[in-house]
């Protein structure tokens, strides 16, 4: 059971940075860095509630799908990010506000 | 039961009905302009008429009748059923109207030939012969009422025929308000007889009056009240001024209308409500009738207009009639209105003739000022017009009273009958004054007028060669009318010329009154044939006196008209001029009622227009202005304006934190997602 929280505290605070990397940075790769720290935080969310749950290997096979995901999404966000300094000449994003009014 | 005598009156009523809507839509577009349309029709229901004549005379049934009748409006409690009454009076009125509107039609062709408004001129008489229909077929009071204005429409149409002349579009309008001071009469006493009674039809209320259900004054008040309807139509004291302008008219409608058989419908009227009559209401009746007969009759003596004579003759007569109502032999009335009907209708038609010739005369010699209505230009006539001669001095015997002709024979019962009264009552005894002095003057004045316009030497220079007799279709009602003022077809199947005892008196008898303690009809009956013989030889004495005076004056020359009239002083210019009642209506009547309508208008406009009205327009003004600020600057400025200013401060603030940088966003919903959990936590 404590190994359990010790995982799940792990992960909290994988999630926690990643959060705090996505919310802060200005770097448009350091961002797409913390949505990467996210995911494997619930991917460890996953393997661990699967291996101390007894779920066989479900949350195994949610992980896996998560890191193929977790791929794509990095190659789609890689692309933005380029797209972003072809128009703008820097990868800042804060200077990717356009959007607003 | 759906008699034959019901589906045929329903076609007698709504025949003409047909031909006015025929005239008054395409009448211009007919060939001859439909003029026999309008005949066709009208022959069709004296066809009929005759038909349902006839077998009323083969079933001899004094109690004869056939009613019908359906709910015209329906709300509940309140019913009105209307409905047709068909019995020997309405067969034998019917008859009278189809034959005389037969005879107007037909006589009106040559008459009217090239007037501008021919096919109207049908239409209306189609219109008025179907009214006049309804009031004969009423068996209520309230679709009699609704006819009764028909015809007074019809009436002021046709009198306002020639409505470019100025005295026939005032003649018009005269009668048609004349009429509505009787019709208001005529409509409260219809309603008191509905509030007492519940019901419009006839039967009904008679029962109801037997049955006590309105009794004492306020029954005669009510039959006061309709009784001033048949004033107003039957152009009765004081509402008989009326019928002279009414002459205004064409001469066929003066003889279908103002003579045979719309002033009839007065007496028609007074005939059908006899039994509801309460004594004192049959003494205010008698006395009208007879002081009209009377007072009529001295008018008539000093007219020098062929039309005002026969005019104030037909008021004369009507006043006979009424005085027949009110003295309790009502049959004798209806006799009478039936005789009257045809020498009536015939005299005018023979006015009518004599008039054409004139104009045509003078129209030959280029005479556009000589009158040619005026007796005094007339004269001599006698051979040039024989046909008009000879049927109008049948006529002129029968309203004179000379025996052997139809006049005499009613004119009798109804004297015989007032006779009866005042022997019973003798303080009334004015009421065979006026009956027998009428007589006496009513054969005076028809023989002037006869000596005036026939005899003597032709008083208008060189118009004598150019009068011809009128044209077949005028002289064929003359023929047949004129024969019809002869006893024997009012006495069939008895040929006793001084007897009244005939087809009518079987079939017309009189009903006991329907108000408690007024004599029985055998009672008035017994009276008037004790009082018979003296009435007779009084009447005949009365006639020959009128008939000798009026030729030892126009033939004989034996007394001077203008000697007369000097030495008669005021009476000559008061029968002259009709006792001055047009002019001091005009004073007393017209002219305040004018004057206090301006002093009304003043009011209206000066102090309720100006100061009600238009300080009702200012006061609006002023508090519309206040409202109006008030929308502007509380509404508006405030509460409108505010919303949108409160929006807009509002977007303002909150448009801060649209930063458009998605890590802020997501910042945010991170701090949503914790307050989330820690409320969640609690």
């Amino acid at each position: 059971m404590d190994q359990l929280n010790n995982y799940l505290f792990i992960a909290a605070a994988l999630f926690s940075i990643g959060l705090f990397g996505v919310i802060t940075r200005r770097n448009g790769i350091a961002v797409l860095m913390g949505v990467e720290l996210i995911l494997n935080s619930a991917n460890l969310n996953f393997v661990a509630f699967s291996r101390f749950g007894g779920m066989n290997l479900d949350g195994h096979i949610f992980a896996l799908i998560v890191i193929v995901l977790a791929a794509a999404e990095a190659a789609v966000a890689l692309a933005i990010v380029i797209n972003i300094y072809n128009n703008l000449n820097t990868i800042n994003i804060d200077e990717a506000s356009s959007m607003r009014e | 039961m759906a008699s034959i005598f019901i589906q045929y009156s329903l076609v007698v009523l709504f025949l003409p009905l047909v031909a006015f809507l025929i005239q008054i839509f395409f009448g211009k577009r007919l060939p001859r302009q439909g003029d026999w349309v309008s005949i066709g029709a009208i022959s069709i229901t004296l066809v009929l008429a005759i038909i349902m004549f006839v077998r009323m005379i083969i079933e001899y049934d004094p109690g004869f009748k056939h009613e019908a009748s359906f709910t015209w409006l329906d709300m509940g409690e309140f019913k009105i059923r209307l409905g047709f009454l068909v019995d020997n009076i309405t067969v034998i009125m019917l008859l009278v109207v189809a034959l005389i509107s037969t005879c107007t039609h037909i006589f009106s062709t040559q008459y009217l030939k090239g007037d501008i408004r021919y096919s109207r001129y049908f239409a209306y008489l189609g219109l008025f012969t179907f009214s006049m229909n309804g009031i004969v077929l009423a068996n209520n009071l309230m679709s009699m009422y609704m006819f009764w204005e028909l015809v007074g429409v019809s009436s002021y149409l046709l009198i306002g025929h020639w409505f470019e002349k100025e005295s026939a579009a005032n003649a018009s309008k005269k009668a048609f308000l004349t009429n509505r001071v009787g019709d208001i009469g005529f409509f409260i006493g219809i309603m008191i007889l509905y509030s007492a009674i519940g019901s419009f039809a006839f039967s009904d209320i008679f029962d109801g009056v037997a049955k006590g259900l309105i009794a004492g004054s306020t029954l005669t008040i009510a039959g006061v009240g309709l009784f001033m309807g048949a004033m107003g139509k039957s152009s009765q004291f004081p509402l008989h001024i009326w019928l002279p302008d009414a002459m205004e008219g064409p001469t066929p409608v003066s003889a279908l209308m103002h003579a045979a058989t719309m002033v009839a419908a007065g007496v028609y009227l007074s005939v059908r409500i006899f039994p509801i009559l309460t004594p004192d209401a049959l003494l205010v009746v008698a006395y009208i009738g007879g002081f009209t007969a009377f007072f009529a009759a001295t008018i008539a003596i000093t007219q020098s207009d062929i039309k005002k004579v026969l005019a104030y003759s037909t008021v004369s007569q009507l006043g006979y009639m009424i005085l027949a109502v009110g003295t309790g032999v009502y049959t004798a009335a209806f006799f009478h209105l039936l005789t009257h009907a045809m020498f009536k209708a015939n005299l005018f038609y023979g006015s009518g003739s004599v008039i054409h010739a004139m104009h045509h005369a003078l129209h030959e010699k280029h005479d556009h000022d000589t009158d040619p209505q005026d007796m005094h230009n007339m004269g001599g006539f006698k051979d040039k017009m024989p046909i008009t001669y000879w049927s109008m001095l049948l006529s002129t015997m029968a309203i004179a009273g000379v025996p052997l002709f139809s006049g005499f024979l009613s004119k009798d019962a109804i004297l015989a009958g007032t006779l009866s009264f005042a022997q019973h009552h003798p303080s009334h005894f004015l009421l065979p004054v006026f009956g027998f002095g009428a007589a006496a003057i009513t054969a005076f004045y028809m023989f002037r007028m006869m000596f005036l316009t026939f005899h003597g030497e032709p008083k208008t220079p060189g118009i004598i060669d150019n009068i011809h007799e009128s044209p077949k279709e005028m002289t064929g009602p003359l023929i047949l009318l004129g024969t019809l003022s002869v006893f024997v077809w009012y006495t069939l199947p008895y040929l006793n010329p001084i007897s009244t005892h005939g087809w009518f008196t079987d079939l017309v008898v009189p009903n006991d009154a329907a108000v408690p303690g007024n004599l029985t009809a055998k009672e008035i009956k017994a009276g008037a044939h004790h009082a018979h013989h003296l009435a007779m030889y009084l009447s005949i004495a009365v006639a020959t006196i009128g008939i000798f005076l009026s030729w030892l004056t126009y033939i004989k020359k034996g007394l001077s008209p203008e000697a007369w009239s000097k030495r008669s002083g005021f009476l000559y210019d008061w029968s002259l001029n009709k006792y001055y009642f047009d002019e001091n209506y005009n004073r007393y009547i017209y002219q305040p009622s004018l004057r206090l309508a301006d002093k009304i208008a003043w009011v209206d406009w000066e102090l309720y227009d100006k100061y009600f009205i238009n300080g009702f327009g200012r006061l609006t003004n002023w508090v519309s202005k206040i409202t109006g600020k008030f929308d502007f600057d509380v509404i508006d400025q405030i509460i409108v304006d505010g919303m949108g200013r409160i929006t807009a401060l509002a977007g303002r603030q909150l448009k801060t934190i649209q930063t458009g940088k998605l890590q802020n966003y997501l910042l945010y919903v991170t701090a949503g997602i914790i307050i989330l959990m820690v409320i969640q936590s609690f």
